[in-house]
């Protein structure tokens, strides 16, 4: 059943529009879309990464030695936002545009000229964000949630910040919306939601997310320039505010949001695990249930990030119970990739050796998790270096490994080439190894007593240091590796099939391989 | 590495609590990866494997449902009874106010014996060693001015609050973080079972200098404190008397320098050049080189949606006349002004 006729390759060759870099910046075509929000999510991917290895250089030796504490403190507040909302979320986003329509048989998204509007935005919120380092006083230094009143001392760079985080989240919100119409309303006949592949499944929950917790972030943000210009006091507790309401308002945005950087990347494994392993989904309806369920669980857990504000007793163990109760449906994913794979018939392509890798290393952040849930524990934690390692394990061996698995997966739809295989293994394994020598020692850091965003630190942590140091720059470095490999694969290559995947199903594969600019303008009819 | 050797009760069960956490994970972790890696090895195409057709069963995914509650379970039961222990905060033998400043705490004894004294504990590093041109001492970065010295074996009662921003009173060891929020009074306790001394951070980003405002708590016996006590009181009333009397100008700008390497250098750097446009200069600045009255008043109360804080709350009269002065006469400000406590005492009111 394949839904792209000849007559439609052949009209693609007659197509009028404007040519050259008009194209890219007029383009309504989800896949071009998607290019562009992958490419841009790659160039702030490593803008983000020279600002860690910078923050890492600083740290390889007891002293300062290459950055002062002010400048420090902007690098490390600036890393957490480019990579939040720069890398990561727009990443999902790429992945959604060009796969979400040729995944449920659309011809496009659902409102074509605002995803080139969501997308354009995003250049705008960057220059401001990155520009922020060039102005008086530089960018925040606040880190990056930005708690009040520490975020209305700092000098315009918060502004600018502000400002960007205030388009970034109306781009986000924009393209939830797409997602979700496009979801609800252009699926093919007779794909019932109970058929949709998990990646529609998993990124129509995230859409949600979005749109009921990005205004949030946008209040929090736009009472801080209040605060700071228009002399309100919502966090000045000398005019009656509160600063701890900040924390509050920022964690409900803040704790759907971690979910928001990794439903979609569930998503993305819960494709490719069944691929590789020539066997379906175990348990598809628990996975939709499970993801609904963490999605939902998220919305009352945010006060765990707030363990040492010093709330009641019953405030604390209230939030304590409902963190650890997020454990039993990630446990369900776990295991239902785990059953996936358990009695296939395994092959160890690129994607598939990210996926598990993705599903070994991020159920160590999941552990350090429940870790953390645990509100004694986590008072002595908070802060330290075991939460930077825990997120890492869950934003970079989660979010990112996902990414990874997913760009391989899709490589030859996008441009009609294999990649190739030694790079991307290389790629994998480089990866892998360099990632644990970077974050794994940042857990006993942490357990020592190493708080987190400090420039400069007491002698008897000096070794892990220098360890995770090393691991950085070659974590860094073997980034290159992919970039090599999506060139080249982009530039020529073996030919890719239409499924260039034995065990891969879904209408994806039935368009021709690099898929053509129009798809699906008939819809497939899914039996 | 792990959790620091805990000295209170309460850092003994969260440290017995996270080996308990940390081996059930374990256990948990091989038993799912062994099955992972036994597919990956035995399950292999190239080994001949078929793929199966089953997608669902409905028991096993009931039963890994219930038996991970029942877990959590157990492992919710210690937890929350140590909560409840950690915020039992009655009947404390002494009450200590922690106040977090950018980038010092200071320390007020309110309840207990020691009441009334005060203290401001400063990092004690010496910035050669910071900027790689001493060589490093073994507490570097864990060391003040002036420690918090507590009775072992006693409950002491830790109030937290903050001047400017929020920061976090941190004492691994006692098993105790607690936010000190401007506005706000939290308060944790802890119980040293051992004499010693312990060290911690401020662990929360509190700007510039949040790595460097270490903790330093000294527990010793009931005879070593009262003996500590004693001597402190003593010295607040030499301070005392230190605000009352008229001093010369050299005598000021001598104490002036050791207050300002103390509490401003940081900000406006030992030159007085300051970190524009954060941290404005004090050389040659038109503040300092007027009339008295703006800079007393600056001084005493801060400056809003700055950094810049109210040392009127944290130094004597005598230690901002100084200090005062010493900016009015050092690098190019060469006003010859000697400012006196008594007109310190004046602005306050």
């Amino acid at each position: 059943m394949s839904a792209v006729t000849p007559d439609q390759v052949h009209d693609d060759h007659h197509h009028h529009g404007p040519t050259g870099l008009m194209r890219w910046i007029t383009t309504t075509n989800h896949k071009d879309i998607g290019t562009m929000y992958l490419i841009f999510s790659f160039i702030m991917f490593l803008s983000g990464g020279v600002m860690a290895l910078t923050i890492r250089a600083e740290l390889f030796k007891p002293g300062l030695q290459i950055v002062q504490p002010e400048f420090f403190n902007q690098l490390t507040t600036m890393h957490g936002l480019v990579m939040v909302f720069g890398a990561i979320m727009p990443a999902f986003v790429g992945f959604a545009n060009w796969m979400l329509p040729l995944m449920i048989g659309a011809s496009d998204m659902a409102f074509a000229r605002m995803n080139n509007w969501s997308f354009w935005l995003l250049p705008v919120a960057a220059v401001l964000l990155i520009g922020s380092f060039f102005v008086p006083g530089g960018a925040t230094a606040a880190g990056w949630t930005l708690y009040a009143p520490l975020s209305v001392q700092m000098g315009m760079g918060m502004d600018m910040a502000i400002f960007a985080i205030h388009i970034m989240g109306i781009s986000s919100i924009m393209g939830a919306i797409n997602i979700i119409v496009t979801i609800l309303n252009m699926r093919a006949p007779g794909m019932k939601m109970m058929k949709m592949p998990l990646f529609c499944w998993t990124w129509l929950i995230t859409a949600y997310l979005l749109i009921a917790v990005m205004p949030v972030l946008a209040g929090a943000v736009t009472m801080i320039l209040t605060d700071r210009h228009f002399g309100t006091s919502f966090f000045n507790a000398a005019g009656g505010g509160d600063p701890v309401l900040y924390q509050h308002v920022f964690w409900f945005f803040g704790h759907p949001e971690v979910y928001i950087m990794i439903l979609p990347a569930f998503g993305i494994v819960s494709q490719i695990i069944p691929t590789f392993a020539r066997k379906p989904l175990f348990g598809y309806a628990s996975m939709v249930y499970a993801t609904a369920s963490i999605a939902i669980l998220s919305f009352v857990v945010w006060a765990h990030h707030m363990f040492t504000t010093g709330m009641p007793a019953q405030t604390q163990l209230f939030f304590m119970y409902a963190t650890m109760l997020i454990a039993v449906p990630t446990g369900v994913k776990v295991f239902n990739w785990v059953a996936t794979m358990w009695r296939g018939s395994l092959t160890f392509e690129t994607p598939m050796l990210f996926a598990v890798g993705f599903l070994f290393v991020f159920t160590i952040g999941g552990f350090t998790g429940l870790i953390c849930a645990i509100a004694p524990i986590d008072i002595q934690l908070q802060d330290t270096y075991y939460v930077v390692a825990h997120f890492h394990y869950v934003l970079v061996a989660g979010s990112l490994f996902a990414l990874f698995a997913g760009a391989y997966y899709w490589l030859p739809k996008w441009t009609g080439h294999m990649y190739s295989e030694k790079l991307g293994k290389l790629h994998f394994w480089c990866s892998i190894v360099f990632f644990n020598v970077t974050f794994f020692p940042m857990h006993f850091l942490g357990l020592a007593g190493m708080p987190r965003r400090i420039p400069d630190y007491s002698l008897q942590f000096a070794d892990f240091n220098a360890l995770a140091s090393i691991g950085a720059f070659g974590f860094g470095l073997s980034q290159l590796i992919f970039l090599a490999a999506v060139i080249k694969c982009a530039r020529g290559g073996e030919k890719a099939a239409a499924k260039p995947w034995e065990g891969a199903e879904g209408l994806e594969w039935t368009v021709p391989s690099p898929a053509p600019h129009h798809t699906f303008e008939t819809p497939p009819v899914v039996e | 590495m792990n959790l620091q050797t805990p000295v209170t009760p309460v850092a003994s069960e969260i440290y017995d609590m996270h080996t308990m956490m940390l081996i059930i994970c374990l256990v948990i972790f091989i038993a799912v990866f062994g099955v992972m890696f036994w597919s990956v090895f035995h399950h292999r195409k190239s080994k001949g494997a078929v793929a199966a057709h089953f997608h669902e069963n409905t028991t096993v995914e009931i039963v890994w449902t219930i038996v991970p509650v029942l877990i959590l379970l157990g492992m919710a039961y210690p937890a929350t009874k140590t909560i409840i222990a950690m915020k039992d905060t009655s009947n404390a033998d002494l009450t200590i106010k922690a106040t977090g400043y950018q980038w010092k705490w200071g320390y007020d004894y309110i309840k207990g014996e020691g009441e009334g004294i005060r203290l401001i504990s400063n990092l004690s590093t010496p910035q050669d060693q910071i900027q790689g041109k001493a060589d490093k001492d073994e507490h570097y970065l864990l060391e003040v001015d002036q420690p918090l010295v507590v009775p072992v074996g006693k409950k002491i009662r830790i109030l937290t609050t903050a001047n400017d921003v929020i920061h976090a009173w941190w004492v691994p060891a006692f098993g105790v973080k607690q936010d000190a929020i401007p506005g706000y009074i939290r308060d944790t306790w802890f119980r040293a079972d051992k004499e010693g001394v312990y060290r911690g951070n401020c662990a929360e980003l509190c700007g510039k200098d949040h790595g460097f405002m270490p903790i330093e708590v000294h527990v010793v016996s009931a005879a070593k404190y009262t003996a500590w006590v004693n001597e402190r009181q003593a010295a607040a009333a030499t301070s005392a008397a230190n605000d009352t009397k008229t001093w010369a100008l050299p005598d000021l700008v001598a104490k002036g320098k050791d207050v300002f390497n103390a509490n401003c250098a940081a900000c406006h750097q030992p030159d007085g050049k300051g970190l524009p446009p954060a941290f404005p200069p004090l050389d040659g600045a038109a503040i300092v080189l007027a009339p008295p009255a703006d800079q007393i008043t600056t001084v005493l109360n801060g400056r809003e949606g700055t950094p810049m804080a109210a040392w009127g709350k944290v130094l004597s009269d005598a230690d901002l006349a100084a200090v005062i002065t010493y900016t009015r006469n050092a690098w190019s400000n060469k006003t010859g002004e000697a400012i006196q406590p008594a007109q310190i005492a004046a602005a306050r009111h």
